[in-house]
Parts: C-alpha cells; structure tokens; sequence
C-alpha cells in the first residue's frame, strides 16, 4: 500500500514538474502572433496554389502584414475579397494587374500535319517521349491534356482542334501549366496585352510552314511594324517586350502571312485557324 | 576480386522474364550487304552528349570514310561519310523519333565503285592514353548494343581506377535480334582482335565474352577463334597481346544482356545502385563494338556500317544487312521485301526496349542493331486495367524496384514522390511490362515520370543559380 502511494506521490511530482517548466516556457519564451495573421489567412482562399510567388497562403497573409505585398498580389482572389482584405489591415489594396496564361502554339489537329499514329500512354509527357504522338512539329501542343489535368482551378479544357483553352476569367496565373507542359508552351502574361505570339518553331521559310498552316516562318513583317522595338526576331521567333507597354492596334499582326502572330482579346483560339489544304497528310507507316 | 566465372555452371541473375526468343526467323541467315541507295541521312547527334561539328560544305564532294562532323566534346563522337557523292544539304532532318535534327544529307555518287580505301593500321600500342581515345573518338566508335554511348568514354579508365577484366556482351537477350549472334559466328577472329586492342589499352588482366546459351554456334565459333588465337599466342605471333580469353555461356533470360546483370551472372557480383562496373574492375563491352574497333585500327575504316537485323511479323523478307549508317529506314525494310499491308508498327532496336519509329523518312543510326515490324499492334482504344498488386512485376525486376507502386503513383498524378521509390534507377528495360496482366504501360510511364523529374530539378537548379548569381 505504502509502495502505491511512493508511485503515485512521484507520479504526481513529475507532473507538477513538468506544469511547472510548461507554464514557464509559456511566460517567457513565447512568440507574440499578430492576431490579424489568422483573420487574413481565412480571407484568402487557402488554395495555396503559388500564383503570388509565395509557398502558400499563410506565408502570403506574412508579407501580408509586415508590407511586403499588397492584397491584390493574390490573382485568385476577387476584387472585392482583396478589398476586404485591404480594409482588415487599413492598406492599399494596390494595382492588380489581371494575368493569365498563354500557349504559343495554335497548331492544332487541323492545322499541324500529322505523320503517325500514337499508341502509347495518354499523356503529354510519355507522347513527348516518342515524337510528339505523331504530329510533325516536335516544337508544338502535343494535345493530350497534360495542362488540363494540371489546372487546379478548371481553367484549362481542351477543345475539339486538340487544343487547350483557357479561360481568361477562371485562370489565376498560378502557373501549373507552365510546369506541365513537357514543350514549354505557356507563358504568364498580363491580360490586357493583346498581342501574342502563337508559334514555337525555331525554323524558318518553307522549312516552319511545311509543318503546320499556322506557323512563323520568320519573316520580320510583325517587327518591322511594330513601333520601336517592341517586337524584335529572336531565333527566327518575333518577341513581344511586353514591359514596354505593349502594342495598342492589331496593325501590328495585320501583315502575318501565316497568322502565327495574333491579336488576342480574351481566350485563345475563338477564331478557327485556317485549316491544312490536304494532300500533305503521310500514310500512317508502311 | 572474385575469379571470374565464379561457379562452373551457366550464371545469371536474380529475377528476369522468359520472353519467346523468336530469333527462328534471322538466326541461321548469313550477314548480307545493303545495295547502295540514292540518298543517306546522317544526324549529327546519334547518342547523348553533345552533336559533331560539320567539316563539310553542301555541294562538296565527298569520299566513302572521309570525315563529314567532328566531335564537339568529350562525350561526343565524329561522323563520316557513309558513301562516296556529294553533300546536299546540312539540316533539318527528321529522326527516327520524328523530331527534326541537324543532319548531313549526302546523295550517293551512282557511277563511284564505292570501295573503302584501306587506310594504313594505326599505332594503337605506343600511343599516349589521350592519343588512343582520340583514334577511337575520331573513328566514330560508339557502343552497337543500341544506346550507342561512345566507346572511348568506355575504354578511358579514369586515374585511381583499374580493370580487371573485360567483359564482352554478347548475351543478345532481347527477341528478334540476331546481328550480334551473327557477328559472333561469322567474325569471331575480328571480335577477338577488337577485344585484344581494347584489352591492352583497358589494362585488364583477361578478358571473359558472355554469350546466352541459345547461340551455341556462336559460342562454339569463338571458342574456335580462341583456340586459334592460343596458337598464335604459342606462336609468339599475336601482336604481343596474351592475356586470357574466356567464352562463358550464361543462361538465357532478359534483361541477361544489361551490364550489371552480366557481371553478376559471370563473376556472382553485385555492381551497387548508382555505381558503374568499372567501380568493381569491369569494363563491359558490345561484341559488334570489337569488331568496329578492330577494324578502325587495323583497316583505318571509320564506323560507317553495321549489322541490322530486320524481323517482324509484317516484314516479307526477314534479314540480317549489313547497312551503311544514313540509309533511310524505308529503304532498308524495301529492301526486305517491303512491309505487309497489315503493317501496325515498326520498331528500331529490340521489341523490349526499342523505340517506335514515327517515319520511316528517318535514317538508320550507329546504335540501330534491329529494324522490325509488326502487324499487331496494342489496340489504342483497350485501356490498361487497374493494378491488382499480384506482384509479377516484383519479381520480374531485375533492379529490385517496386514496378506496381510506381506504377500507381504514376496513375495517380504523384510522379515527384515516384522518386523516393527509385525510378530513377529504373534502366527501362521493360521486364515488369511484359509481365503484367493488367497490360499497364509500366515502362513508359517510368520513362515519362523521369523526365518529368529530370526537367523539375533542371528548373530548380537553374533557380538556385539564378538566386546565388543575385546575392
């Protein structure tokens, strides 16, 4: 009985020992939260998709509150949810600049020609493998979905040509498809900029517009209309210096031969591109 | 270091399939030359590493042999000309795979004989180190099993590391394939010459040519050689080269042709993940390879040729050729009696690990040893069931990885963790896709998920750079 009681007795000293250096710890080590970092991180839309450069939403709502960014850093939420925000912490709710992603590429299944039959694993990264399940220009949309699949806000849906659409209202410029895309075919870019480059192939003349109806061939016409240099020829690809403001008329794009060079308001490919005249399409093999 | 043929029985290795052979069609048909064709495509880049420089114009003429690219790097390789006639055009061509690649175009000349001159034996002996790996680099030698890795990466032993014995493969494990089996029957004495060359620049104290029992000809034929060679050695007449040679037969299974299952199957060791056989004192190379470089020193001939067996269920008329490397691959299955009309498929390399061909525009390569054709085909509307965990492809792995768990992952979009279950040491060679009765594509998505992870630690490392060249 004595035994029971020793054991309990040092039971019970352990504990109040412990309590002791807990409350302790709890007085004098511990770190003071704002309590605003909590309230800001629930008005966010904690889909910590990366879109503002951060790892995830609370470390946004952190530079948040020591004024490392401003509310409408957050391409996700909506303007009257950053102006909640802003008011939370009595900030500017600052400049958004509305961005979204963009293919380079508009050569699609009825545009790109196509010289094999693909069997293999369904995905942009197996096909991207072995050709580029079978479309002639190894530089262009592969077709399978792979941004699709990627998007974690369904901004992304492909369309019957084979190629991804995304919507300008849905996408949050987090940047998924970019890093899906085995051909690198997307690109961020400020909504508001209308002129768009729709073409990835290094080649130039006969040898790009052998592939795909819609490719550049290179011929400079779009830089040469262009004001300054807001458009120069870089590896026989016109590119746009989006920083300088960008272009304010389609005249830039009007003299294109291929139309690889687009003046593009709001999604992509609402316009059918002119499609392949036939008799270039190859038997599949033999 | 273990003696080699540790164990007096055929060795192999731990797991492996048993794939139907079906070498019936090509085994026993002698090597036979590829008319010449009228126009031969040479890609600039056949391996990795980086693509051969031109030497060349367009318009200019050229001879058979002569140099047309020179090597850019180390890892890299010289090319030449496959046949006498001018040079068309530098370009874009396309690659088997269908990409589009730099290559030299070069129409034959019709009315040229086409003889090789027989250049003068190049000192292989006396020669610095250095030296010999720029022979053999300029030779534009590469490793003919099919990855065509240049060889005199392979026979340059690094400071601090030694060999102690060579390993010839001549396992030819994968089915359909024939053009190593018959190297082997037709050529023992130039495989024995290459080994002995490669032997004495390698240091290595002998040299041992595994053969899978299924070739007994070509085992009993090297056996002869080597017999010859022991006379000669007796003789005091084999170049000064004497170390031993051995012809072991290893069991036949595949991946038996893979290098480290090779060692293991020949000395019971063990090459560890992430290490190269030379780490343990071998050095491992392909039988036909032996042959080029035999050639390159003796007759000065550059590698401009090789054996390609051509199989498959829709070629009419199955073969082993001996094709100049450039020659469209069109021409060559043309040549075989073209392709059936039920054509579904055609394969460069072995059906296991060989790549699809997307146009048969594109060229035959250094590393191409089989062209084949098949009229089945997977029925691209059947979709690969879900994975029952029976564990086949467990034991099919010769590389001990869990094919079922990544295969899982791949499936569900987790391809980043797919590392920590070791994709990366994955060789691709296609054991746990034969073996599953789901029929999952396996090997591909292994293939693409290393991509996928090669392409995100390029990214990140080009970030870090990016970031401590800001700071």
């Amino acid at each position: 009985m004595e035994l029971l009681l020793v054991a309990a007795g040092i039971m019970a000293g352990l504990g109040f020992a412990f309590g002791l250096i807990l409350a302790v710890a709890y007085r004098f080590l511990r770190v003071q939260e704002d309590p605003r970092l909590g309230l800001v991180e629930a008005a966010l839309p904690g889909s910590n998709c990366g879109a503002c450069g951060q790892p995830g939403c609370r470390a946004f709502a952190e530079t948040l509150l020591s004024g490392e960014s401003k509310p409408s850093g957050c391409s996700v939420s909506s303007p009257e949810a950053v102006e909640r925000i802003a008011d939370m912490l009595g900030v500017d709710a600052g400049q958004a600049i509305k961005r979204v992603a963009r293919l380079h590429c508009a050569g699609g299944k009825a545009q790109a020609l196509n010289f094999a039959e693909y069997q293999g694993v369904s995905s942009c990264a197996g096909a991207g493998l072995v050709g580029s399940a079978g479309k002639s220009c190894t530089w262009g949309c592969i077709g399978l979905g792979d941004c699709e699949t990627a998007c974690t806000f369904g901004a992304i849906g492909m369309n019957d040509n084979g190629l991804p659409v995304v919507s300008v209202d849905k996408c949050t410029a987090c940047g998924d498809c970019v890093v899906a895309c085995p051909r690198d075919l997307f690109e961020i870019l400020p909504a508001d900029q209308h002129v768009l480059v729709q073409c990835s192939v290094p080649l130039s003349g006969a040898d790009a517009t052998a592939l795909c109806t819609v490719a550049c061939d290179a011929c400079g016409r779009c830089a040469q209309d262009a004001p300054g240099k807001l458009i120069v020829m870089h590896g026989n690809l016109p590119v746009v210096d989006y920083a300088a403001g960008g272009a304010a008329s389609p005249m830039v794009v009007a003299r294109c031969p291929t139309g690889a060079i687009q003046w593009v308001v709001g999604d992509q490919f609402q316009e059918q591109a002119p499609l392949r005249v036939g008799g270039r399409q190859h038997a599949p093999v033999g | 270091m273990a003696s080699p043929g540790a164990g007096s029985g055929p060795g192999t290795f731990r797991h492996g399939v048993h794939p139907d052979g079906a070498k019936e069609a090509t085994e026993h048909l002698p090597v036979e030359r590829m008319p010449f064709v009228e126009r031969y495509t040479v890609p600039l880049a056949q391996h990795l590493g980086a693509p051969a420089i031109p030497v060349v114009q367009p318009g200019q003429r050229v001879q058979r042999g002569q140099l047309v690219a020179r090597a850019a790097a180390f890892v890299s390789t010289a090319h030449h000309a496959p046949v006498t006639g001018t040079v068309v055009s530098i370009g874009k061509e396309r690659y088997p795979s269908g990409a589009l690649v730099e290559a030299i175009v070069i129409d034959a000349d019709r009315f040229d004989p086409q003889m090789l001159a027989p250049g003068p034996a190049a000192d292989w002996r006396s020669v610095s180190d250095k030296d010999f790996m720029a022979l053999v680099q300029g030779g534009g030698i590469v490793g003919m099993g099919g990855a065509a890795f240049p060889s005199h990466v392979k026979l340059s032993v690094p400071e601090g590391k030694g060999c102690d014995q060579l390993v010839i493969n001549g396992c030819e494990c994968e089915p359909f394939l024939t053009c190593d089996h018959r190297t082997m029957v037709e050529r023992p004495d130039a495989v024995l010459r290459g080994v002995d060359i490669a032997g004495t620049r390698v240091g290595c104290k002998g040299a041992v040519i595994g053969v899978e029992l299924n070739k007994p000809d070509g085992i009993s034929s090297l056996q002869a050689a080597i017999e010859r060679r022991q006379a000669r050695i007796a003789r005091g007449d084999n170049d000064g080269v004497s170390f031993p040679i051995r012809v072991h037969g290893v069991q036949v299974k595949y991946p038996q042709g893979a290098e480290k299952m090779l060692i293991k199957a020949l000395f019971d060791r063990e090459v560890p993940a992430g290490k190269l056989p030379l780490d343990l004192g071998y050095v491992v190379n392909n039988v036909a390879t032996m042959v080029a470089l035999a050639e390159l020193v003796d007759g000065g001939s550059p590698l401009i040729e090789r054996v390609v067996t051509v199989s498959g269920s829709a070629v009419r008329r199955p073969a082993n050729l001996l094709v100049p490397v450039g020659t469209p691959i069109r021409a060559v299955l043309d040549h075989c009696g073209g392709l059936t009309a039920q054509v579904r498929q055609v394969v460069m390399g072995g059906p296991m690990m060989g790549m699809p061909v997307a146009t048969l525009d594109a060229p035959v390569l250094k590393g191409t040893s089989g062209l084949l054709a098949f009229e089945e085909a997977r029925d691209p509307l059947k979709e690969a069931g879900p994975c029952i965990k029976c564990g086949q492809c467990l034991e099919a792995c010769p590389y001990m990885l869990n094919p079922s768990r990544m295969g899982r992952l791949a499936r569900a979009g987790r391809v980043l963790e797919m590392e920590d279950w070791l994709v990366m040491d994955c060789v691709e060679c296609g054991a746990c896709t034969w073996v599953c009765p789901s029929e999952i594509p396996l090997v591909h998505l292994f293939r693409s998920a290393k991509a996928t992870i090669r392409k995100k630690k390029a990214a990140e490392q080009a970030a870090a750079k990016k970031a401590g060249g800001a700071s």
